[in-house]
């Protein structure tokens, strides 16, 4: 298999076995274990297979996703990628071995394994990006899985508020590197890596440099927790130990290092980078070493001493000299497998003592004199001890601050403040061992102290041991993997540098020396106080930078939401409804008023004045239904059906049948909608009182409604009569004229760009019809009407009594006798109505009509017959199944649309050919008629679904509310 | 022509306008049915007003845009014809349930104090 495709399956495989492991039962610990460990080593012997020779170039996979917006999926490995990659794979593998003994039967595990794999995936997500976006993702992707990992036991509140500290700053980073990245590709003018990485003098020239630089700055201090942004590491100890072990060794913290690495090239190099980076880092390496002396919590101690190492790797990214970028590449990996073992070595003490507090614990060394020989070794590497990977890039460390960088004061000073924070580096490691395992038996720990088993141990052993070799054989072991990443971000500039333990005497070895010997006086001296609970008074105990961002938090998503929600939200519809028409009208007229709004003069001898009398009426209706519509709801429906039915007039005038047709259809069923909801509505009685007693504030109000309105209607009205008095563009219209017959078969042509040209809109138009439809139909079933409209309505009630009283009639009588005429009419009608209705559908291609004003007249025909005998008559006789209707319709149109991709062609491709069908003649037979067909379906099923639903209700049996809401009947 | 087009359409939008700013369901329901007859309107008349154009061609013909209404405004309104229908619908049993929750027809559900 060519190298792409492992590099594919680097990344799937993890999601892959994050999803099973999600699906495992939940007391699964062996098969989980197994499962993760089988990905993470599966991993790692994919990368074995992908491992790039020095100078060559990097391995890629691109999938093209959005090439227009430069968006693709690419996949990209070259020396530094894959030494990442490894190591976080290999940590991954052994994490999860110690974790399979860590976990308690009690906790759910398949959520730890999918978390942690998922982070895995994520992690080597970031490595191996090829595209800046992409790597984004990823980087978020991380945030996210940290923090379900962080709040992995969420039964705790401090787990909680760990995880979402470590979210808030981590995600807030990430969108700030987003924006750097973003701002990156605009000035390289892609997000590909590779042209980014190329185009290193061009970004640094450009006038957003220093923006760009701050924001993916933000993005990557962040991540790796660099001061003062460092708070949230050590609120995220409250994690199980073995993601600790995990995200704060070799993978979350590492990410934000990764990318500053990644990025020097293209970024580096510059004053700024050297303040901001180099600053930063040293801040952090020394604030971090100080405060981890005082801590008494064995995790809180580790972490805060990875915050200090992670400063450290960023000063030697800031110092901003190929070696010092040696020397932290080298340490990025060192420090990742002496922190993982003491993470490990801490979760064992805590495992098997029930404690992880310093004061408590003490002479742990005749319990577990491994794991004792173990941490004991890598705190030794922490320290800086030489024959221990820690003490070689310790040592290079040293070298680098020596070096001149810029001159100044600070750069003068860099070596004395570096050997005195190393002194704290040795004191805290010194503390760790000394505390732990010397002194005394330890008293009343919760649980005997004694080995861990076998194989929870095994991780931890081969980490130091690799500490050991690294640091005494450090040229044979780590030299080719170091030459290969280093040689992949420096390229032809990268440095000769030496490896050996031994580098005779010179000033960095001083400085290891005085920093030991210093770091032990320090810890003499300090030991008793601390004993006693000295706690740093410089920084009083916790930093204030915790405290500020808890003030912005609650501040940010508290106070000002809720003030900004109380002065511009509001829960009433009629001002939100005032502030959208109020600001379309300003929008509107604003063009208008800046450009002028140039009419033709009105000429008033074009008028018909048959037209005008009609509209006359229907402006008449269109008002009369307007004051009618608070008091005589029915009064209104008839006035504004008239409006309707002039709006259909004024369609057949001016040359649209088809228009005219679905609108006096769509007429019909809308007034037998709306009458049928008229039924629940409450009576309004107060008309004539109204205007006499009605406070000024509403006076004022109506007075300025009706000034938006008319503001409204006028502006409208101005706006079309300017267009209607211009001339007509030379529009899309012409190519819909000249194909619709040549290309769609059909000289009806709006029905042509219906379900031809435009069937796509069509199909998704029905979908919303269908929706709609469910929708009512769902909202039914649970209908409760109010109290008030349960009973029968007057009119029947009176009609009951009338058939009631009389001793010949039975109920139902009156109003059969009523309708006895119409409703015999009605029936014999329906047959007719479904010809016209076929009729309509058959020859909308060609003549006015169509799938909509055919499906319509269909449901017309099926309401009337309800409407001539009842429901139940209609319903013993016929069984109508709406949601066929609606189910068929829909698929018919998606398989009509469908059937053009077997053959090559796109989604909703028509076909068409003129059939000769005896008696009927020659039919025209395009696929389009088939998805009209569809359609058709779906309207009659929607619409006669939405009306039956509704009628249904008034023979229905409802359930009073609870008394007490509901008013006394009088009959009943 | 374009005289009483535009001036029903105004009407019509400041009928539906004013009933949409008033406080019960129902004359909401009644206002943006005239609104929609409006807006119809009003995109059918971007195809500029035509009588007596041919609506259909003849077979075979390539029709010129000047001898024929507008299709382009027509299709679109087809749509929005039967779009707003659904709307209506859906509408409607929105405020029936609400009045059947609340026991008002207010827009709001409850009457302002």
């Amino acid at each position: 298999m060519p190298q792409n495709v492992y590099l594919l399956a680097v990344i799937l495989l993890p999601f892959a076995g994050s999803l099973i492991a999600a699906l495992l039962p939940a007391n699964a610990r062996n098969a989980e274990a197994w499962l993760a460990a089988a990905v993470a080593l599966g991993c790692l012997g994919l990368l074995v297979f992908l491992y790039p020779g020095a100078g060559a170039a990097p391995v890629r996979y691109q999938l093209d996703w959005l090439p227009q917006a430069g968006l693709s999926f690419t996949l990209r490995v070259d020396g530094f990628a894959w030494a990442f990659a490894c190591l976080i794979t290999a940590i991954g593998a052994l994490v999860v071995l110690y974790a399979r003994y860590y976990m308690s039967p009690s906790d759910p595990v398949p959520r730890f394994f999918s978390f942690l794999q998922g982070f895995m995936g994520a992690m080597l997500g970031i490595v191996l990006s090829g595209n800046l976006i992409q790597l984004v993702f990823f980087w978020e992707l991380t945030s996210l899985f940290s923090f379900l990992l962080i709040g992995y036991w969420h039964h705790n509140a401090a787990a909680r508020e760990g995880a979402r500290v470590a979210l808030t700053v981590t995600g807030t980073g990430g969108l700030c590197l987003f924006a750097g990245v973003i701002l990156l590709g605009h000035i390289v003018g892609s997000y590909d890596l590779d042209a980014v990485l190329a185009a290193g003098a061009e970004v640094r020239g450009h006038a957003l440099y220093v923006p760009t630089l701050i924001l993916i700055l933000l993005g990557a201090l962040t991540k790796s927790a660099q001061f003062p942004f460092h708070f949230w590491l050590p609120r995220a100890m409250t994690a199980p130990t073995p993601v600790s072990a995990y995200l704060h060794s070799a993978t979350m913290v590492k990410a934000g290092v990764f990318l500053l690495v990644r990025l020097w090239p293209v970024l580096g190099g510059t004053n700024e980078w050297l303040w901001i980076v180099g600053t930063a880092g040293l801040a952090t390496f020394i604030v971090g070493a100080y405060l981890a002396v005082f801590q008494n919590d064995l995790k809180g101690l580790l972490a805060y001493s990875t915050i200090s190492h992670l400063g450290l790797i960023t000063l030697l990214i800031g110092l901003d000299r190929p070696l010092a970028l040696v020397a932290a590449i080298f340490h990025v990996f060192n420090h990742a497998t002496f922190k993982a073992s003491l993470f490990m070595a801490a979760g064992i003490i805590d495992h098997e003592t029930g404690t992880r507090d310093l004061r408590r614990l003490s002479g742990l060394r005749k319990f577990m004199p491994k794991t004792a020989a173990l941490a004991i070794v890598a705190a030794a590497s922490m320290a800086g001890v030489p024959l221990l990977n820690g003490f070689l890039s310790k040592e290079m460390f040293f070298a680098e601050t020596i070096e001149t960088h810029d001159g100044s004061l600070l750069d003068d000073a860099l070596p004395y403040i570096v050997t005195l924070a190393s002194m704290l580096t040795v004191a805290y490691s010194l503390r760790f061992i000394r505390e732990v395992f010397f002194g005394p038996p330890p008293t009343d720990l919760p649980r005997t102290p004694h080995e861990p088993p076998r194989w929870m141990r095994f991780p931890v052993e081969l980490l130091v041991l690799t500490c050991l070799v690294v640091g005494i054989v450090p040229s044979l072991t780590i030299g080719p993997f170091l030459q290969l990443a280093v040689h992949s971000v420096l390229g032809s500039a990268t440095p000769y540098y030496s490896l050996a333990i031994w580098h005779g005497f010179n000033w960095p070895l001083l400085m290891s020396v005085i920093a030991l010997v210093g770091g032990v006086v320090l810890y003499l001296l300090l030991r008793k106080p601390l004993q006693h609970g000295l706690r740093s008074s410089l920084f009083a105990g916790r930093f204030k930078t915790q405290r500020l961002f808890d003030l912005v938090l609650v501040t940010v998503s508290w106070r000002w939401a809720r003030s900004i929600e109380r002065v511009f939200g509001t829960r009433r519809l009629q001002p939100q409804l005032l502030l959208l028409v109020s600001v379309a009208l300003v929008a509107a007229a604003l063009p208008a008023l800046l450009h002028g709004l140039s009419l033709a003069p009105v000429a008033l001898d074009g008028i018909d004045p048959a037209l005008a009398l009609v509209w006359a009426v229907g402006i008449a209706c269109a008002l009369g239904g307007t004051a009618l519509a608070k008091f005589h709801r029915l009064a209104a429906l008839i006035l504004i059906g008239g409006s309707g039915l002039t709006t259909c007039l004024t369609f057949v005038w001016f040359s649209a049948p088809d228009l005219a047709l679905t609108q006096i259809g769509v007429e019909i069923v809308t007034t037998v909608l709306l009458l049928l909801g008229l039924r629940w509505l409450p009576k309004q009685l107060e008309a004539g009182v109204v205007t006499a007693n009605m406070s000024v504030l509403k006076r004022v109000q109506r007075l300025r409604d009706l000034a938006v309105a008319t503001a409204a209607g006028a502006g409208v009205g101005l706006l079309a009569y300017a267009v209607m008095t211009r001339a007509a563009p030379d529009s899309l219209s012409r190519f819909f004229l000249q194909h619709a017959y040549s290309d769609g078969g059909g000289t009806n042509v709006v029905n042509v760009i219906l379900v031809d040209f435009r069937g796509f809109d069509t199909l998704g138009e029905i979908t919303v019809l269908a929706v709609v439809a469910l929708t009512v139909f769902a909202l039914l079933r649970r209908f409760r009407p109010a109290a008030d409209s349960i009973d029968i309505p007057e009119q029947q009630r009176l009609q009951d009594e009338h058939d009631d009283a009389a001793a010949d009639r039975s109920k139902g009588d009156t109003i059969a006798d009523y309708l006895e005429v119409p409703a015999m009419i009605m029936q014999l009608l329906f047959p007719f109505i479904f010809i016209a209705a076929m009729y309509l559908l058959l020859r909308g291609h060609d003549q006015p009509g169509g799938g909509f004003v055919a499906g319509i007249a269909m449901a017309a025909a099926l309401i009337l017959q309800y409407m001539a005998g009842g429901a139940r008559w209609i319903e013993a006789r016929l069984r109508i199944h709406p949601l066929r209707w609606i189910g068929i319709g829909l698929l018919l149109a998606l398989f009509t649309g469908a059937a053009a991709l077997p053959l090559a062609r796109p989604f909703l491709t028509s076909a068409f050919a003129y059939a000769d069908i005896p008696w009927i003649g020659k039919v025209p037979l395009a696929s389009a008629a088939l998805f009209d067909l569809g359609v058709f379906s779906l309207v009659v099923g929607a619409t006669a679904l939405m009306l039956l639903a509704l009628a249904h209700q008034s023979i229905r049996g409802h359930r009073r509310p609870a008394p007490g809401r509901a008013s006394t009947p009088e009959t009943n | 022509m374009e005289l009483i087009v535009s001036l029903a359409i105004a009407v019509l939008t400041g009928s539906g306008v004013w009933l949409l700013l008033r406080p019960r369901t129902f004359q909401v329901i009644i206002g943006l049915a005239l609104l929609s007859y409006a807006v119809n309107l009003f995109i059918f008349s971007t195809g500029r007003l035509k009588i007596g154009a041919a609506a259909i061609l003849e077979k075979g013909q390539i029709g010129a845009p000047q001898a024929f209404a507008d299709p382009v405004p027509q299709a679109l309104v087809l749509t929005a014809i039967v779009i707003s229908f659904a709307t209506t619908a859906l509408f409607l049993v929105v405020l029936l349930a609400s009045r059947g929750l609340t026991g008002n027809d207010h827009v709001d559900g409850r009457d302002p104090e």
